[in-house]
């Protein structure tokens, strides 16, 4: 290591070769374990997964010969015999993006070696994970039972002005595909969770696989940022 | 660098962890974890079901040549060309490049005991032989496979009167689709990170052979590029099964009535067809690049070695294999330009369409000056290389036509674009197959192919392309178009052209049956072959270089090759022999001139000590 070290300060080229020379360095390029570099390259392979659906989605929306519903009626909650638009998306984002923080600080106690707190720590963000597929559940029954929405498109008589039979379609299908990323990530967390708190990682003295899992999470995450400003906001 | 070195250790502890060597038949042949071995499951299933592929385009011809005379039905017809075309680009080219190829070259070019997720790599494996049976399957559901032609345009491949989109056919191949996108990512990782991570000692990214870059750049390219057809694969499931309309459009049968999935789903209404085109090109494009990619590298190091010289311009290859990769990103519409695009858009994408083939070019004149004087040897290899090199020159000719609107739009969807991308992706990347799979049968089996065989395969298969597929760019002048089992009295074809067709027809049939040559030689060698050295060919890359050939469990025994020099050193001035092979020490061997030093062996001086 140091020898490479020593010959790459004596003999580093400059300018553009330079940049060429670091790219290309020995061994390995990235100087992270395999399986973190795996998941990064796999977020973006995943990243062009969303991509093409959101795409896909703003495609329809935009070329659907009929009209768009007003999501901000589809979407409201009745509180109190009031709708209220927006009202259990606002609290499912407010949970999501809080079990990006208690990941965040489990990967902050893992790499102390606190296996008692990562446990508890990740068994609450999976918590928060399983609240939002369950309201996730609850946004699609009302929708289905209630709105008398259908992935093909409003049954008939439904109370909504604009009956494009895109919506209910791509709104099915990309939360649909969100909410699986999700309840993946919870078992994955979940099983690292348990395996923190076999002490499997202490023994290994590499907890690595916490924060591997936490970009997976904190990827769920973001994404679900992109959706609710798609969905819900336009 | 104390982080680095920890993850070193790290790496090191991963890599015994999970590595003795496997016990049974089971373990070691069939759900094998070793790169070789998938790399040989992944080749031969492709093989496999390249045959299918090669059959069923003996049926098209049959009915081409001589039609009605084979009791070939319209509807087997369609189906025929659609299988065939997705048999041969997916299930063919691009798993055997990169399943196969990729995993038999990385891991021995790079160093490497094996690839970075060894059990993942056998799942790809499972996953890609999952998704081959789905698609033969549909060949046993009522109503057959799919007959909506390779790029599975909606509406007809929803259409009820498509045959296959009543039964099964259509749901079959897009869940095939995406069954193969799951193993394609699951080996694409693999190799990246592998790539990426996992080099021996020396070997930095500007020292690998140029296979290795094609491999790399391909399997980047299906982790951003498969993604498109996974969506519009889904999208398309939905609009078969539940009835949503992504794609379908209001539509009336031949009865004036709508159209919808089944009885008790409302109709289509409001989809956009244009929609799948896009996603479905998006993934189209790059993944003839996909194929393509791999296949330059491996021509590039195949040629070089047969001609004992030096690849011409590495860096500029290496560059062209990049840019090549980005640009293959932005040009997708120009397979949509009778789509009826707005004009600046059709501008936009045949720039891009031009632009692209700069790199392309500069790999074609870094071939020939490789050739230049070199000290050619005809070996098997080398025929096919030198034939790359002629069907990929004239078929990216053609597209360099194609990509002008003006000129795209007459000759759209005739037999003209038809012999364009069979000599240019189909035929290019197949002879560049043929050259990696007889350049390293004997590091594979340690057997040599036989010659007379091997000839006889190259020169009836050369000639035979040529046979078929230039008279097919005179019949699409003609304006013969695709995908008509039969054309009738409402074309008016000279007759010439009828026979024209007979005539490619049993010049296609002699090429396919010389392919049983091949597959009975490849058999027989593989167990009565003249037995192989180490190193036949005298190639200086890592893999040739093994302890024992073919390469065991494990690959390098007790330590790992360390790398000196570049995968190009053939020729080599006051060198004992003619070439060093990448693990040769400085000290073993005459001064190199300075220039070398400067280009390939910057930063890693320290290793040479």
């Amino acid at each position: 290591m140091a020898q490479q070290a020593e010959s790459a300060e004596l003999k580093a080229p400059k300018g553009l070769r330079g940049i060429v020379a670091d790219w290309s360095s020995d061994e390995t390029a990235f100087k992270v374990s395999w399986s973190k570099a795996m998941m990064w390259i796999f977020l973006l392979s995943d990243t062009f997964v969303f991509g093409s659906f959101l795409i896909g989605y703003m495609s329809v929306r935009m070329s659907t010969s009929e009209p768009w519903p007003n999501t901000a009626e589809v979407f409201a909650l009745s509180l109190g015999g009031d709708p209220i638009p927006l009202l259990l998306i606002a609290i499912m984002t407010f949970i999501l993006i809080s079990s990006s923080g208690t990941m965040a600080i489990a990967v902050n106690y893992a790499y102390q070696g606190n296996k008692k707190m990562v446990f508890i720590l990740m068994m609450l963000t999976c918590l928060f994970g399983l609240s939002f597929v369950g309201m996730q559940m609850f946004e699609w029954s009302k929708l289905l039972l209630d709105e008398g929405l259908r992935p093909w498109g409003f049954i008939p008589g439904s109370h909504f002005e604009g009956d494009a039979a895109q919506f209910g379609s791509i709104f099915f299908m990309v939360t649909g595909f969100h909410g699986l990323h999700v309840s993946i990530g919870v078992i994955y967390l979940a099983i690292v969770a348990f395996r923190a708190r076999q002490g499997r990682y202490e023994k290994k003295g590499n907890y690595q696989i916490v924060e591997i899992a936490g970009l997976y999470w904190h990827f769920v995450d973001l994404v679900w940022v992109f959706i609710f400003a798609f969905f819900y906001l336009w | 660098m104390a982080k680095a070195e920890h993850v070193e250790a790290e790496q090191h502890h991963d890599d015994h962890d999970d590595h003795h060597e496997p016990q049974g038949i089971w373990q070691k042949y069939i759900f094998s974890q070793d790169h070789k071995i998938i790399a040989i499951q992944y080749t031969l299933t492709a093989i496999f079901v390249g045959l299918i592929g090669l059959g069923l385009s003996g049926v098209m011809r049959l009915q081409l040549g001589f039609p009605g005379d084979f009791g070939i039905t319209d509807a087997f017809y369609f189906q025929a060309i659609t299988m065939h075309g997705m048999i041969m680009v997916v299930y063919l080219l691009t798993a055997l490049l990169l399943g196969g190829f990729g995993n038999y070259l990385i891991p021995l070019m790079l160093g490497a005991r094996d690839m970075a997720f060894p059990y993942l790599n056998m799942l790809s494996y499972w996953f890609y032989f999952v998704s081959v049976v789905v698609l033969l399957a549909s060949f046993f559901v009522p109503g057959g496979p799919t007959g909506a032609g390779w790029t599975l345009y909606p509406p007809q491949s929803i259409l009820p009167n498509t045959p296959g989109a009543d039964g099964l056919g259509i749901v079959l191949m897009i869940g095939s689709l995406a069954i193969f996108i799951v193993a394609a990512t699951m080996g694409g990782l693999n190799y990246v990170v592998t790539v990426l991570q996992l080099r021996a000692k020396g070997m930095t990214l500007m020292r690998m052979p140029l296979s290795i870059w094609g491999i790399f750049t391909a399997s980047i390219l299906a982790l951003l590029a498969f993604p498109a057809l996974f969506v519009g694969a889904v999208m398309m499931m939905f609009d078969n099964l539940l009835g949503t309309s992504f794609f379908m459009p209001a539509i009336v049968d031949a009865a004036g009535n709508l159209v919808s999935a089944s009885p008790d789903k409302p109709a289509y209404s409001g989809g956009s067809p244009l929609l799948f085109q896009h996603l479905f090109w998006y993934f189209g494009h790059p993944e003839v690049y996909i194929v393509a990619l791999p296949a330059f590298g491996v021509i590039s190091d195949v040629l070089a070695t047969h001609a004992r010289k030096t690849i011409f311009g590495y860096h500029m290859m290496v560059w062209a294999i990049l840019a090549i990769g980005v640009i293959s990103f932005v040009v997708w519409a120009h397979h949509m330009f009778v789509s009826g695009m707005n004009p600046y858009f059709g501008f936009f994408f045949a720039s891009t369409t031009l632009v692209i083939a700069i790199p392309t070019a500069i790999k074609v004149y870094n071939w020939i000056f490789t050739l230049w004087r070199g000290n050619i040897r005809l070996n098997t290899p080398m025929l096919w290389c030198i034939g790359f090199i002629s069907t990929f020159l004239i078929g990216g000719l053609t597209g360099l036509w194609l990509g002008n609107v003006i000129v795209d739009i007459p000759l759209s969807d005739t037999y003209f674009v038809i012999a364009h991308f069979h000599l240019v992706m189909g035929v290019s990347a197949v002879f560049a197959i043929f050259a990696g799979l007889y350049h390293w049968f004997p590091k594979v089996t340690g057997r040599h192919l036989n010659k007379i065989m091997s000839r006889t395969h190259f020169w009836v298969t050369f000639v035979g392309v040529y046979v078929v597929f230039l008279p097919m760019h005179y019949l699409g002048f003609e304006g013969m178009p695709r995908r008509y089992p039969s054309y009738g009295e409402d074309f008016n074809f000279p007759a010439s052209a009828t026979d024209l067709n007979a005539f490619i027809t049993i010049a296609a049939i002699i090429m396919g049956i010389v392919q049983f040559v091949f597959i009975f030689n490849m058999a027989w060698s593989a167990f009565k072959g003249k037995k192989a050295e180490g190193n036949p060919w005298e190639s200086t890359t890592l893999e040739w270089q093994t302890p024992d050939t073919p390469p065991v469990h494990g690959n390098w025994g007790p330590s790992l090759p360390v790398v000196h020099r570049w995968a190009y050193d053939y020729s080599v001035p006051g060198a004992n022999k003619d070439y060093l092979t990448q693990d040769t020490a400085p000290s073993a061997t005459a001064p190199r001139s300075d220039r070398h030093l400067d280009d390939h062996g910057t930063h890693n001086n320290g290793h040479e000590d």
